[in-house]
């Protein structure tokens, strides 16, 4: 087992290179200059050509792009995250204010989707062909086909236009005010949410209708089991593993909801700074964040794929 | 002379080819959704085909007379946007946007991606180690932002977003039909077709393909859906078509800012693109029945 985590961590280290390469190619292929699109945003048009061969310098983008590449990356390891070129302060001070939030936001979202899915799933399954079922379908077939920053707008339209019980967009720390903090992020928890609520609901039903039907699952009936033992204990574990699955991929999906989602509702993460930044040309941030989504996404699938040896025994990595 | 006579003769004697063709049909149209889906998919394509001649006025007429008109305005059955463009006939050209770029996306990134896999599953080794790497690089990279760093360099506009939405649609095929080769090609039948001197490509396009086939149909269909969704929150972002272009994210996008005037203009295509993913779903979950049915509880 630990020969096959510490193998899956060195595929995970050669995937985040890989990633951090293709990422540091692709934004310098990025049509506009950097120093320009800072000028331009600081109205410092009257730089001389000195100045901004001298800016150049600063942010040593006038060198060859490998010797940028290595000089990037050893300074990562060294614990140096870079400096932004367009807010004018370290890529670690950024990154330190705005990844707690969206980390929040997005942990949220993945944990109460699954569960609430999972629940959906079971509950439908148990009243299979009932009109609890039927609906619970309907609903989650509405989840994943649902565009989620539509249904962001008509929520903002519904609760914080129409019926003013939440805030529209922005932010407040939960060390200001709790109450606020929470009124904040329902919405946005929930459009991130909705698609993972959908689709774990419809697996998990099918899976368990499928288990449900198993040999042992009549042995278990047979001999007098309660209903909530079969369902909860012999059927829940069993049926589970496809949703983990599910679960590893629906990482990748709320963070990219989440790019959407947060420059929707003006929240100050991870999002709403890749996205900007990425308008901005702003190297530093786009590399750091691209190569932080990768880390949580592989690290994410490695739990996942650990977890399997406890939902189902039977299975062993070498 | 006599060998072909005799060939010929078992063709006749053979009993007749069971009608595989009807009976995926009959399966197909069973369920009630499954048609509801198939007539919303059936709808959409019609208003992309002859979007020009069902409009009733140009979606790209600017009228400043008729600015930001109610839906149930007389002659504009879903009102006007800030430009005095007609809403209704920029829903079907949106619709033309989304179903161009969800269709030729689909069809490009799953021959490549099945390409890749079958190659990947087949040869092993090396070659498998390179390409599922690659494609492991891919699905660690949200496949927004992949389009958003591709339309970025290539600049706005539909083809571009269809390359950029198709580079991050082959990592998920390649993998599924990786895996799909890897336990076909353990099946006796490929020996035997080794054996009677089929070469590695005929193994692998007569012999392999074939047998997971039903799986790529399956899914294809099923990502159309997300693809348009995809395709959504690009132009959404304000990347892909370029104005006055009509597509549904984009027209989201501009409604937004009259929301609590004419929310009209952010809703309706938002309630297009569920109903088009919706039917694209549905037909993908009658196709998986139809067609292998084996594959219901995992897809």
């Amino acid at each position: 087992m630990s020969a096959y985590i510490i193998r899956r961590c060195l595929i995970g280290l050669l995937l985040i290179l890989m990633v951090t390469i293709f990422v540091f190619l692709v934004m310098r292929l990025l049509p506009g200059d950097p120093i320009y699109i800072y000028m331009s945003a600081n109205a410092l048009d009257r730089l001389t050509f000195e100045e901004i061969v001298k800016l150049r310098h600063q942010y040593g983008i006038d060198r060859p792009m490998i010797v940028q590449y290595f000089d990037w990356m050893g300074k990562i390891f060294r614990g140096d995250l870079g400096e932004s070129m367009f807010y004018q302060a370290p890529v670690a001070k950024l990154v330190k204010d705005r990844f707690p939030i969206s980390l929040e936001i997005s942990f949220i979202a993945w944990i109460f989707g699954d569960l609430l899915g999972l629940l959906i799933g079971i509950i439908a399954a148990l009243k299979w062909g009932k009109w609890i079922d039927t609906v619970s379908i309907g609903m989650s077939y509405l989840g994943i086909t649902i565009p989620s920053f539509w249904l962001a707008i008509l929520l903002i339209y519904v609760i914080g236009l129409k019926l003013g019980w939440l805030p529209l967009s922005g932010w407040t720390s939960p060390a200001v005010d709790l109450g606020e903090h929470i009124k904040h992020i329902i919405i946005p928890v929930f459009c991130l949410a909705v698609a993972g609520i959908g689709g774990t609901a419809r697996l998990m039903r099918s899976s368990f209708l499928e288990i449900i039907r198993q040999d042992y699952i009549r042995t278990a009936r047979s001999k007098g089991l309660q209903e909530s033992l079969i369902v909860w204990r012999h059927a829940l574990k069993n049926s589970i593993m496809p949703i983990i699955t599910l679960m590893g991929m629906g990482i990748t999906t709320i963070f990219a909801g989440s790019y959407i989602i947060e420059t929707l509702f003006s929240i100050p993460g991870m999002g709403m700074l890749t996205v900007s930044s990425l308008f901005n040309h702003d190297y530093a941030v786009v590399q750091f964040s691209a190569l932080l989504t990768a880390f949580i996404i592989i690290m994410a699938n490695l739990l996942v794929d650990i977890s399997y040896t406890w939902f189902d025994p039977r299975i062993r990595y070498q | 002379m006599g060998e072909k006579s005799i060939a010929a003769a078992e063709i006749q004697e053979a009993p007749p080819r069971t009608t595989g063709w009807n009976q995926t049909l009959k399966v197909f149209f069973t369920r009630k959704l499954v048609v509801v889906g198939f007539v919303l998919v059936l709808i959409f394509v019609l208003m992309a085909i002859f979007g020009p001649w069902l409009t009733p006025y140009d979606p790209y007429q600017i009228d400043t007379e008729n600015t930001l008109l109610q839906p149930l305005t007389k002659g504009h059955l879903l009102g006007t946007d800030a430009l005095g463009r007609d809403t209704l006939s920029r829903l079907v050209y949106g619709s033309r946007t989304a179903l161009t770029v969800g269709i030729i996306t689909i069809a490009i990134g799953t021959t490549i991606g099945v390409i890749l896999g079958l190659l990947a599953g087949f040869f092993g080794g090396a070659t498998s180690m390179i390409i599922m790497r690659l494609m492991d690089m891919l699905l660690t990279f949200p496949m927004l932002l992949l389009a958003l760093l591709i339309s970025g360099i290539l600049g706005g506009g539909i083809q571009n977003v269809i390359i950029a939405l198709t580079l991050g649609s082959i990592a998920p095929y390649s993998r599924v039909v990786n895996g799909q080769t890897l336990s076909v090609k353990e099946n006796d039948y490929i020996i035997a077709a080794h054996a009677v001197g089929a070469n590695d490509a005929r193994t692998m396009f007569s012999h392999i393909l074939p047998n997971i086939l039903p799986l790529i149909i399956v899914l294809s269909t099923m990502q159309i859906g997300g693809l348009i969704l995809a395709e959504a929150s690009l132009s959404f972002l304000g990347i892909g078509i370029k104005p006055p272009g009509a597509a549904w994210g984009s027209m989201i996008n501009d409604g937004y800012r009259y929301l609590l005037t004419n929310p009209a203009l952010s809703f309706a295509p938002g309630i297009c693109i569920i109903l088009v993913v919706f039917g694209f779903m549905m037909m993908g979950d009658g196709l998986r029945d139809a067609l292998d049915p084996r594959l219901r509880g995992t897809l």
